[in-house]
């Protein structure tokens, strides 16, 4: 009996993912024609408003990992599930308050504009975009591992195939339309993904007579009252912190979010949107409580995990329960174009660190003319676009959450200490701030490598799978000796002899299990979120070589920049 | 004396950027407070989060659900302040400095 239309191209699918597909590229097609400056294709002529920007932030944010992933945790896990819900919140509060007038009023497209703004051009932009490029690199890698993985799931379509279709569509929108029809891509998607929800929400909520009561009565009798509770997920408080402060400080590092800035036409409207950008992702995790306990009941937990392990088909599981193959064919939809959205900006990003950065800003030392800054942008949109796509198809297989992880660690310890430090603290030089960056990239991409997440899981999969197979034979193994000794100890009554036989086996397979066990790869580092220790080091890094290296010049520009990150553009 | 100068010692702008300064470096704070507030009861208070509120809805839904909901209004809190005391300030100044 087939239990799910899962895995399976289905009509209504294939029709709304060609509707959404058409809809889109027909939106690039009108957005060209608006995309012919370099203010156009990066910031889509400053005409965006605050509420649609807010939208766009939250298409641009909200990742197929959210959408799938968080509603999956709840739904397995229970409560530790919405520990994650809370966390990739609270970093937009962050940005509102320390960096949105000081990103809108000293930058035109970059957050190298802001770091480089009262020091050194070349170093800063040459350090600016590398940490922009490492931070935008792991986590397109992850969005593109996870569009092949979901658009096998639900279309049944090979993974390389999915990779390259998800490639191609993304260059296609950039390359042509620009930061406008990216915006567009991102309002469709959030509309769609946040209408979606919530007519999964309120479909659930009937099934239950819209009470909240009722579902959680119906969760605790078919789960115990432990699903409700926190669990065993934050075991060390020090790990938890860290990672804490990398959802904390990674938001507020992300160039594809930051980019976002500057497509409205002041700095009320940058504000505008941030406040709606945090309601709608706030929104969306809140109603994420709901598909994730609601699948729980209805769908149960037996069917999620026995489709996908990691519980990530728990939301599309759901909306077939409640709405058939039709509802279900939407949702899929919605995930498609969801990871479509994101791609596209980390894209756009990726381009204008190389074009701007690296290519206008390092090597034609500003002096590139418009034409040509438009022609790098689109050179670079198609070399990503082309990377992207071998990448995905590279690190197929690879944990999602452990790219994003790097993404969010190198966003945190790189990006956030140089752009906070350059807007608030006078003393801070070049040398600084270029020590700053790399400390933070390499210390971030370092200690990850050297953590249990990669060191062990990854390098070390096959001793790990090893060692671990040695001690589950060599437990059979005693079992099976220990059991026969049992047996005979049945039959023959208590003797001392057979005792003393038991006792001495069980020693024994301690023993050989800790002798075993030492063979088990360790990580070098023990942490799986290095966040807490190379945000850190970052940040002292560019304090003590600022405080070796005085700068006379980056001092007095200090008073300049002030005026301009209080007072805004326009006071030469 | 250049208009940059001349708005840097301006006594409105000096209580500007402080009032900003301050603002901003409180509500950093609370939200801070939040959020590690939130992951310190999960990590130490369990027992706190499993209480019953009604039924069998535990104390820990409304915690996780209020700080996302908390976050949003400091969010509002900030934009409030800013799009009207805040920019109006920036207004006297920068027109001031033109005005001389």
């Amino acid at each position: 009996m087939q239990l799910t239309a899962i895995g399976h191209a289905h009509i209504t699918s294939i029709l709304f993912f060609l509707f959404f597909v058409l809809g889109t590229l027909g939106i690039t097609y009108w957005a060209a024609k608006r995309a012919r400056t370099t203010e156009e294709f990066y910031a889509a002529g400053r005409s965006v408003t605050g509420f649609r920007n807010g939208l766009a932030l939250a298409g641009d944010y909200i990742s197929a990992a959210s959408f799938l992933g968080i509603a999956g945790l709840v739904s397995t896990k229970g409560y530790d599930g919405l520990i994650y819900s809370v966390g990739w919140l609270v970093g937009w509060p962050i940005i509102m308050f320390l960096i949105s007038e000081p990103l809108r009023n000293l930058g035109k497209y970059t957050f190298a504009d802001v770091v480089a703004y009262r020091l050194k051009q070349r170093p800063i932009r040459a350090a600016a975009a590398s940490s922009s490029l490492v931070t935008i690199l792991f986590y397109l890698i992850a969005q593109m591992v996870g569009a092949g993985t979901l658009v096998r799931f639900i279309f049944g379509v090979p993974y390389d195939a999915a990779i390259v279709v998800v490639g191609l569509l993304m260059i296609f929108y950039v390359l042509f339309g620009g930061m406008l029809a990216t915006t567009w891509v991102q309002i469709i998607k959030a509309v769609l993904l946040l209408g979606g929800a919530t007519i999964l929400v309120l479909l659930t909520l009937a099934q239950f007579g819209f009470s909240y009561g009722e579902l959680f009565g119906q969760v605790s009798k078919m789960y115990g009252d432990q699903f409700l509770e926190p669990g065993g997920l934050i075991t060390s408080p020090l790990e938890a912190f860290s990672l804490g402060l990398a959802l904390m400080f990674g938001t507020a590092g992300l160039p594809h979010i930051l980019m976002r800035f500057y497509t409205v036409p002041d700095i009320k409207e940058a504000r505008k949107s941030v406040f709606y950008a945090t309601g709608f992702i706030g929104y969306f995790y809140i109603l994420t409580v709901t598909i994730g306990f609601g699948s729980a009941v209805l769908v149960t937990r037996k069917v999620i995990m026995g489709i996908d392990i990691g519980g990530n088909m728990a939301g599309p599981l759901l909306a077939e329960f409640l709405g058939g193959t039709p509802f279900l064919g939407f949702l899929a939809a919605v995930g498609f174009a969801t990871i479509l959205a994101v791609v596209a900006g980390l894209t756009l990003a990726g381009a204008s660190a190389l074009s701007q950065d690296l290519y206008v800003g390092v090597v034609r030392r500003g002096a590139a003319n418009e034409k040509e800054e438009v022609k790098v942008a689109k050179i670079a949109t198609l070399v990503l676009g082309i990377t992207a796509i071998f990448l995905g198809i590279l690190f197929k297989g690879q944990n999602v959450a452990i790219m994003v992880g790097f993404a969010f660690a190198v966003a945190a310890s790189a990006n956030f200490p140089a752009l906070l430090l350059s807007v608030t603290w006078r003393k801070f030089t070049t040398r600084g701030a270029v020590t700053s960056l790399y400390t933070g990239v390499v210390l971030s991409t370092g200690l990850i490598i050297l953590g249990p997440a990669v060191w062990v899981d990854v390098i070390h999969k096959d001793e790990k799978a090893a060692v671990e197979k040695q001690i589950q034979e060599f437990e059979t193994d005693s079992k099976y000796k220990i059991e026969a000794l049992e047996k005979q100890k049945a039959e023959r009554g208590t003797l001392m002899k057979i005792d003393a036989a038991i006792a001495g086996e069980r020693t024994l397979a301690d023993a050989k299990k800790k002798e075993l066990s030492a063979a088990m790869p360790k990580a070098i580092f023990p942490m799986n979120n290095p966040a807490l220790i190379s945000m850190g080091l970052s940040f002292l890094a560019g304090i003590i070589v600022s405080l070796l290296s005085p700068e006379k010049e980056a001092q007095t520009k200090f008073d300049d920049e002030k005026v301009r990150v209080y007072v805004g553009i326009g006071m030469k | 004396m250049s208009r940059k100068t001349k708005i840097l010692n301006d006594a409105d702008f000096k209580s500007l950027s402080e009032q900003k300064n301050t603002i901003s470096l409180v509500l950093v704070v609370l939200e801070l407070v939040l959020y590690f507030g939130f992951v310190a009861l999960v990590a130490f208070n369990k027992p706190f989060l499993s209480a019953k509120l009604s039924g069998a809805i535990t104390v820990g839904i409304p915690v996780a659900v209020g700080t996302i909901l908390l976050s949003w209004v400091l969010t509002g809190v900030y934009i409030l302040w800013a799009n009207n005391k805040y920019d109006a300030l920036v207004k006297k100044v920068k027109d001031k400095a033109r005005g001389q």
